[in-house]
């Protein structure tokens, strides 16, 4: 019991221990203080998770339990699903500081310092059983991250991108504040299960339906959902390589998990009856930014700008996930952020060797460059593949499970086939980059204006390049991929997480365990099952896709980038220029989205 | 005065998202951005006030005396606090705006395209 | 363009959602109104906001602890010297003419202002518990002492008052100090952040058991946190200079 504190305290003694010591500038004995921490939160989170499979774990911090159903203190109450998300934030981040040991040649203390308070932000997120707690560990995540993001000041880009980012994400923690505000008006709790019995079972009117619109539209936010994702290519574009790694496998999925968090322990009970809307609007809101997301990542050739937009396209799947509500939904979702998690954080550690090694991130500058690296071109090709869906790999588990359960939906059969051409589209335009990198494959691209734009973007990495690559550096590459693929052949990996999501919906018995002290079993026992064959077809219909989709657009025939994608053209040019980089735009698009989603709240809920 | 309050702190919402949305200088956006912020302040501790009660403070009221909510005022201090920090590190990067490219203009920027 | 209808639904969304809250001055919420009337005898301190923000709701005001030190520790990354900038005999100079400039009543009276401003912090960091104030409050008016230095034209023995290296222990030490106070309640064998100090009497100077304690290392924190964040600025724009 005692782990659960210290899951977040032994991050931040020792980033408070790194900053006060920053006067001894040793490099090693910073690497090694942060990595001892990170590592210990590993082994803390991945016990918890394990324990927390027989029933939720509860911790009231400071020992006050609830006063007659009141709750007075702060607790940090959570299932598998929450601890093994916790767990996982913490494999990353040890996958992050092993790669900064040699990727960085000289960098401060603060650097550990702020990433293990980002670490603890992370873990404390995703245990958190009350509703402000969850919004301060939000927040410091952000200023964490934005800290990280413009950790490379002395150019453009990254000034711009942490500006841009932190921002909107500021915005966004405003949209969260004024929900939990309308929220404690209403109930008068802050505990998550407290609130959830308050709402109870009555018919939502506005104030509810407009707290929760808020609440969602924040986490939101920093999910990068469309319309609100577009700080989201800015900031990992420019952040350092390790902690691309970190945002693009956790944080933004973590605005997801509040989401279903905050769904699923405060307001199931009050929105049951209307349950069909809501994954009406959740579901659309997904697959758009699926698409988008995708078609995005097809115009870009600065690698970390085009895995940026595939991340976002595959938050949107993890949305439709999300948005299904239900058990299968979210099982899904959550086995396909990991599997699909460390497989792209392994393709950002391949950018960060080549960058290392080449001294550019932009893929028509490193045309056939990437030669001397046989190892990241095997690694990016296997990689983009199983990203795109291909069995049996750890991504192509989770995508299956999401798409079994829309299926499983009556009126959603239509959505695994959109999943499919979203993950062809941005599997195919990684495939394209490493074949351009490391086969040499492909027009040689002419230096027009927008390539002048993006070497001066990718600027900023362009160090001196390096002759050799160090051991160290390819160890989280590799452990990150092989993890990454063995996912998905793990036995009964689904059943373990059916059974966890099962837990985590099941918001009766996660109010009796939070007020009650009281451990229930979710009712029915879970058939085990793997990816129907359906789903194979799918699996390999988007490989095939990607790979088609890859060839289209390296053939010869003079047009630049997109080959004979015509078709897509226009409404390419169209997003690219509403992505213009400046912030009021985006901050302009970020109202829109919540008066929308809120209005259509408004509609459907009450 | 039954809506006043928290008709305020909508309009604060209001127009701080208009100043973000509308800017052209960085510490006319980070103001705004606080504006915002202060929004939820006055929401939040309108919420918890209480006609005739006096402040959480029992150091000389007698400690039967009905009080004004103390935990919208502990996370009105959170709050203050979170906002606080933001604006300095926006307010940073403000700084390395103007001394590196001369220009504290939002839309001048614009490296970040497409 | 898109932006005004956009805000105006908005705003008249949060109106119709507002109109719903209970009336204005009719606070009923069960978490204040249990709190009211256990706090006082739980936790024997007066200023009831004290214990429920480090107390009841302790780990919240971790977080936003950390929330500081990150910025902090985030605007000495953000605005550090860069290869290209040094500390240039003119910039000193400059800073020590541009004091010459500030007339005597401002120097004098920020001079005298300085001690009373420490006390002041002191003392409102020391009674968190029993009158309104804190380690937060406390620590920002020790912070703005050190700010009257470089207010009364004295940049230079600003930077000497306030060295970077003390301020980051400060920094460091009051963050890590909360979280060693939260340890504290783990080694007693009981849960993290309760409080393992006898409780004392009301109203007294050392009494509610550890929030002393904790209000003493957030002022610290706060203290060296908040100078931290002005020191840099003050360096970044008035004695650096790139080197033409």
């Amino acid at each position: 019991m005692t782990l659960v504190p210290l899951t977040i305290l032994v991050p931040l003694v020792a980033a408070g221990l790194l900053a006060a010591s920053r006067p001894l500038a040793s490099r090693l004995l910073a690497d090694v203080i942060a990595l001892g921490a990170a590592v210990a939160v590993l082994v803390m989170c991945a016990i918890l998770t394990h324990r927390a499979s027989h029933g939720e774990i509860v911790y009231w911090w400071g020992a006050w339990r609830p006063h007659g159903g009141v709750s007075l203190g702060i607790s940090f109450a959570f299932d598998s699903l929450g601890a093994g998300f916790a767990t996982f934030a913490a494999a990353l981040m040890v996958a992050a500081l092993v790669f900064s040991w040699r990727f960085f040649e000289t960098v401060d203390h603060l650097y550990h310092t702020v990433l293990l308070v980002f670490l603890a932000a992370m873990v404390g997120f995703c245990l958190s059983g009350d509703l402000f707690n969850m919004f301060v560990f939000f927040e410091l995540m952000g200023v964490s991250a934005y800290v990280l993001a413009g950790f490379l000041i002395e150019h453009r880009s990254p000034l711009e991108g942490s500006l841009n980012f932190a921002i909107t994400n500021s915005a966004g923690g405003v949209l969260v504040l004024f929900g939990i505000g309308l929220i404690y008006g209403r109930t008068g709790a802050l505990n998550l299960a407290q609130i959830g019995q308050t709402l109870g079972h009555v018919h939502p009117d506005g104030l509810v339906v407009a707290g929760f619109a808020l609440v969602v539209c924040g986490f939101l936010v920093k999910a990068a959902a469309v319309p609100f994702h577009f700080w989201l290519a800015d900031a990992y574009a420019v952040a350092p390589t390790p902690v691309c790694i970190l945002f693009a496998g956790a944080m933004s999925e973590l605005g997801l998990l509040g989401v279903a968090r905050v769904y699923w322990t405060s307001f199931a009970g009050v929105f049951g009856a209307h349950e069909g809307e809501l994954r009406a609007v959740l579901v659309t809101v997904g697959i758009v930014t699926a698409l988008a997301g995708a078609l995005m990542t097809l115009g870009q050739h600065h690698l970390k700008r085009m895995l940026a937009f595939a991340t976002v396209s595959y938050i949107g799947l993890f949305l439709v996930g999300v948005g299904l509500l239900s058990r299968d939904g979210l099982g899904g979702a959550a086995a396909y952020v990991v599997g699909d998690g460390l497989v792209k954080a392994s393709l950002f550690v391949c950018v960060g060797i080549l960058q290392h090694r080449c001294a550019s991130v932009d893929e028509v500058d490193l045309h056939g460059r990437g030669r001397v690296l046989p190892i990241a071109g095997v690694l990016f090709g296997v990689g983009a593949l199983a990203v795109a869906g291909l069995p049996p790999f750890g991504p192509f588990l989770g995508k299956a499970l999401v798409e079994d359960a829309a299926l499983g939906q009556p009126g959603y059969g239509w959505v695994p086939a959109l999943m499919l051409i979203a993950a062809a589209l941005s599997g195919g335009a990684i495939l394209r980059a490493g074949a351009r990198v490391f086969l040499g494959l492909g027009p040689r691209g002419e230096p027009d204006e927008s390539s002048d734009e993006a070497r001066e973007e990718a600027e900023p990495e362009s160090e001196e390049p390096h002759d050799s690559t160090p051991w160290l550096m390819w160890v989280p590459a590799l452990a990150l991929m092989a993890a990454g693929l063995a996912w998905g052949l793990i036995p009964d990996l689904s059943h373990s997480i059916g059974a966890a999501a099962a837990r985590f919906v099941d918001h009766a018995g996660y109010a009796r365990a939070v007020l009650d002290g009281v451990l229930t079993t979710p009712g029915h026992v879970l058939a085990p099952h793997g990816a129907s064959p359906g789903s194979y077809l799918y699996g390999v219909g988007a490989a095939l896709g990607a790979v088609a989709v890859a060839a289209l657009a390296l053939i010869r025939d003079g047009e630049r980038r997109l080959g004979p994608l015509m078709a897509l053209r226009a409404p390419l040019q169209g997003l690219r220029r509403l992505h213009s980089g400046h912030v009021g735009d985006y901050v302009a698009w970020l109202t829109a989205g919540v008066t929308v989603i809120g209005g259509v709240f408004m509609i459907a809920l009450i | 005065m039954n809506l006043f309050p928290f008709l305020v702190a909508v309009w604060l919402a209001a127009v701080g998202l208009y100043g973000v949305v509308t800017s052209r200088h960085f510490v006319h956006l980070v103001i705004s951005l606080s504006v915002m912020q202060a929004s939820t302040y006055v929401l939040l501790l309108a919420v918890g006030y209480r006609t005739g009660a006096k402040a959480p403070v029992f150091a000389d009221i007698p400690a039967r005396s009905r009080i004004v909510d103390p935990v919208v005022q502990a996370l009105t201090l959170t709050d203050v606090v979170v906002e606080a920090t933001v604006s300095a590190l926006l307010l940073a990067l403000a700084v390395q705006a103007h001394k590196r490219f001369g220009t504290v203009d939002p839309d001048e920027l614009g490296a970040l395209r497409g | 363009m898109l932006f005004l209808p956009a805000v105006l639904l908005l705003a008249a969304g949060l109106v119709w959602a507002v109109t719903e809250l209970p009336a204005f001055g009719h606070y009923s919420g069960v978490y204040g109104l249990t709190l009211e009337h256990v706090a006082l005898g739980q936790r024997r301190a007066t200023d009831i906001v004290s214990p429920v923000t480090f107390d009841y709701r302790g780990v919240d005001t971790l977080g936003e602890e950390f929330i500081l030190f990150a910025a902090a520790v985030g605007c000495a990354i953000l605005l550090r010297s860069q290869r290209d900038e040094e500390v240039t005999e003119a910039a000193s100079e400059r800073a020590a003419a541009r004091a010459e400039e500030v007339r005597r009543p401002v120097r004098a009276l920020a001079a005298v202002l300085v001690a009373p401003a420490v006390v002041l912090g002191a003392y409102i960091v020391a009674h968190g518990h029993l009158t309104p104030g804190g380690g937060f409050q406390g620590g920002v008016i020790l912070a703005s002492a050190t700010v009257l230095v470089y207010a009364g034209g004295q940049a230079v023995a600003f930077r000497r008052v306030s060295p970077e290296p003390a301020l980051e222990l400060a920094d460091g030490v009051g963050a890590a100090g909360f979280a060693l106070v939260a340890i504290g309640g783990l080694m007693f064998g009981l849960a993290a952040l309760h409080n393992f100090l006898p409780l004392g009497t009301q109203s007294q100077l050392l009494s509610a058991g550890m929030l002393p304690l904790l209000n003493l290392s957030v002022g610290i924190e706060v203290a060296g946190a908040v100078t931290l964040i002005i020191s840099e600025f003050v360096d970044q724009t008035l004695l650096r200079s790139r080197r033409r």
